[in-house]
C-alpha cells in the first residue's frame, strides 16, 4: 500500500470528528448491498464508503463501457473491465479500510436471497425498469425483514428539486421523480443521476442511524 | 344529536378510488399499468405478483402502486 495512505486509525478518527462517534459506530457495523453499479450504484457505493459503512456488497453483471463514463464513477482507462472489479479498485483508493464483497453476475429472483442475505439495507440501482420491479418484488416478497431503497425517474434535464425520497411502506423507500423515463429519449445527465443516488445513499445512512 | 355518515372508499397512491370489489389485476389493467414494471403494496404489505388475480380490493384499503421507469 502507498506510504502516504493514512492509517485505519487516522481515517476512523477523522470520520468521528466529522460525523460523530455514535454515528460512525453504527455505520461501521452495517452491511449494505448495492445492486447495479451504474450511474446510481457507483455513486451510492462511493458515498457510503466515504461515510464509513462497514461492509459493501457490490453486484453487477456488466463491464465498463465508453458510454458509461459521462455519469458513472469509472475512469476512461477502465473501459472493458468488469464493473465490480473496476469500482472496487476505485473504492480502495477512496476508502481502503471498508470491507468489500463483489459479485460479477446478474441478480435474478433465483439468486437474490443468497446474494443479499448478509445485507441490512439493499439498494436497487439498476437502469432497466423491469429489472427494478423484479428486484423490488423479490425482496419485498421473500426478504420482508430487509430495508429496501429503490429508484425510479432521474432521466432528462428537469430541475433537481423534482427528485424526492418517498417512504412507501415501513421498510421500502423510492427515490427519484417517479416519471422521467430514459426510454422517452431524454437521456441521463450526471448531476441528476447523482442527486438520485445521493437521495438513496442518504436514506440508507438515515436507516442505519435509526432516523427513519 | 349529530349523525356522521362516512363514505369509505379505498385509497390508491393517495387518491380516493371507487374500486372496491375489483381484483388488483382488474384495477391495474383498467388503470393501464404494465405489471412487469410495478410493485403493489396493500395496507403495508406487498401483494405478490402471483396473487394479483385473486386479491380483491375492499373499502378502507390503502394501496400504493410503485411504477418503475428506466434509467440509473
Amino acid at each position: 500500500m502507498n506510504a502516504e495512505m493514512p492509517s485505519r486509525d487516522e481515517m476512523y478518527a477523522a470520520l468521528e470528528k466529522r460525523q460523530g462517534s455514535e454515528a460512525v459506530k453504527k455505520l461501521q457495523a452495517a452491511t449494505v448491498a448495492v445492486c447495479g453499479l451504474g450511474g446510481l450504484g457507483s455513486n451510492i457505493a462511493i458515498s457510503l464508503a466515504r461515510a464509513g459503512v462497514g461492509k459493501l456488497i457490490l453486484i453487477d453483471f456488466d463491464s465498463v463501457d465508453v458510454t458509461n463514463l459521462h455519469r458513472q464513477q469509472y475512469k476512461a482507462c477502465q473501459v472493458g473491465r468488469p464493473k465490480p472489479e473496476a469500482l472496487l479498485s476505485n473504492l480502495k483508493e477512496i476508502a481502503p479500510y471498508t470491507e468489500y464483497e463483489t459479485h460479477f453476475e446478474k441478480v435474478a429472483a433465483e439468486n437474490a436471497e443468497a446474494l443479499l442475505a448478509k445485507a441490512d439495507v439493499i439498494c436497487e440501482a439498476f437502469d432497466n425498469a423491469e429489472a427494478k420491479a423484479m428486484l423490488v418484488n423479490t425482496v419485498l416478497e421473500n426478504m420482508p425483514q430487509k430495508y429496501l431503497v429503490a429508484a425510479s425517474g432521474m432521466a432528462g434535464y428537469d430541475s433537481g428539486n423534482s427528485i424526492t425520497t418517498r417512504k412507501v411502506t415501513k421498510r421500502f423507500y423510492v427515490c427519484g421523480d417517479g416519471k422521467s423515463d430514459v426510454a422517452d429519449g431524454i437521456g441521463l445527465v450526471a448531476p441528476r443521476v447523482m442527486l438520485c443516488a445521493a437521495h438513496q445513499a442518504l436514506t440508507v445512512i438515515r436507516l442505519i442511524l435509526g432516523l427513519e | 344529536m349529530l349523525f356522521f355518515y362516512i363514505w369509505v372508499m379505498l385509497t390508491i397512491n393517495g387518491q380516493s378510488v371507487d374500486a372496491a370489489g375489483k381484483t388488483v389485476a382488474e384495477y391495474l389493467a383498467e388503470a393501464g399499468y404494465n405489471t412487469v414494471r410495478i410493485a403493489v403494496e396493500r395496507n403495508e404489505e406487498i401483494v405478490p405478483k402471483a396473487k394479483y388475480a385473486e386479491t380483491v380490493l375492499t373499502d378502507g384499503d390503502v394501496v400504493e402502486v410503485v411504477n418503475f421507469v428506466g434509467g440509473g
